[in-house]
């Protein structure tokens, strides 16, 4: 066991000489951090958002039988939650009261 | 097959077919279903198998299965705290059949069945329902605190609510739009860039020779597409852990 324990630490100062342990600075909790992924990640926060606040407005409009009027409401919410959602995205995690 | 008619045949390898004769058309037993069978064998069959040596220096296989632990080990650890370690059988299994599907879905004749909306959103509802229950279960109505911050100002609670209970709403949706869109990009990229291969080589002499280029593309976009797999099971799997973080700690 003392042998392997020493090994491991001559491993680590090993790693350490030649920069392989990248320290983990990224602060969206360690999500790959390309420019494609994060505005694809953005773009589906954003619909997804959106389609969540039309489909509630629509079976909340067919059940209280007020058509137009929930459905723009909630597509303003669905917009507002999907701007939130992409703001979440660029906010640090640690930080994040909201 | 997609050449034969000269027209790009790009969606109808998304199709679902009943396999396993009489048995399988009568219970609706498609090629989805099979590989995700096929996914669960596979995972299964590494896990023993290559953990049943239990050797102090592990043979190929037992590195991958014990990378594989150590891998969601970590990351769950990581994101969810040590308090997650129970949520960990769940990670796993999650990560390893996405990824798995994800995979097989690249060879030559199969299916990825992690290309429907219907596989990728019934997984990510079963995360959805996961962290609503565990948030009520650990902080009971504690738990609806979260749709509204403290320190805000009370009367624009009729804003940031709806708001807040739209995004919650929205995780599952965009979890299973990401892994979904992925894949299917992906898989229809290959097809178009197969189908020119063939369209192109058979013009005349000088085809076979510009046919190379769109088989250039493919094999860099085979590399690509794995490394899409690995990527998306992995996106899946710490979106799991951060939504569970979330469901732990309540912020």
């Amino acid at each position: 066991m003392v042998e392997r324990d020493g090994f491991e630490q001559r491993l680590r100062d090993a790693r350490a000489r030649q920069g392989l342990d990248r320290t983990k600075e990224s602060g969206q909790a360690g999500l790959p951090t390309g420019s494609w992924g994060i505005g694809f990640r953005a773009g589906v926060e954003v619909v997804s958002a959106l389609a969540v606040g039309v489909v509630a407005g629509l079976l909340l409009d067919r059940w209280l039988g007020t058509k137009p009027w929930l459905f723009l409401l909630f597509f303003v919410l669905g917009s507002a939650a999907g701007v939130l959602n992409v703001y979440r995205l660029f906010t640090p995690r640690g930080r994040r009261k909201g | 097959m997609a050449a034969e008619g000269k027209a790009i045949d790009a969606l109808s390898q998304f199709e679902l077919a009943p396999v396993l004769g009489i048995v399988g058309d009568s219970v609706g037993f498609t090629q989805s279903n099979a590989h995700m069978l096929l996914a669960v064998v596979l995972i299964t069959a590494l896990m023993v198998y290559g953990m049943a040596q239990r050797a102090v220096i592990p043979g190929r296989l037992q590195a991958l299965a014990e990378s594989a632990y150590e891998f969601v080990h970590g990351l769950v650890t990581e994101q969810v705290g040590e308090e997650g370690r129970k949520f960990f059988p769940f990670v796993f299994s999650l990560f390893m059949f996405v990824l798995f599907g994800n995979l097989l879905g690249l060879l030559p004749y199969a299916f990825t069945f992690t290309s429907h909306i219907a596989v990728t959103f019934g997984l990510a509802f079963v995360v959805f329902v996961l962290i609503t229950v565990v948030a009520l279960a650990i902080h009971g109505t504690k738990f609806f605190g979260y749709f509204f911050p403290e320190g805000a100002p009370i009367w624009l609670a009729p804003i940031i609510v709806p708001v807040e209970i739209v995004s919650y709403l929205s995780r599952p949706i965009s979890l299973s739009i990401r892994l979904f869109a992925n894949m299917v990009a992906g898989h229809v990229m290959l097809k178009v860039f197969a189908t020119f291969i063939l369209l192109i080589g058979g013009l005349g002499v000088i085809g076979p020779f510009v046919a190379v280029l769109p088989l250039a593309i493919n094999v860099a976009l085979v590399g690509f597409e794995l490394l899409v797999a690995f990527l998306q099971a992995y996106v899946f799997a710490i979106l799991t852990c951060i939504y569970l973080h979330d469901a732990v700690h309540l912020h």
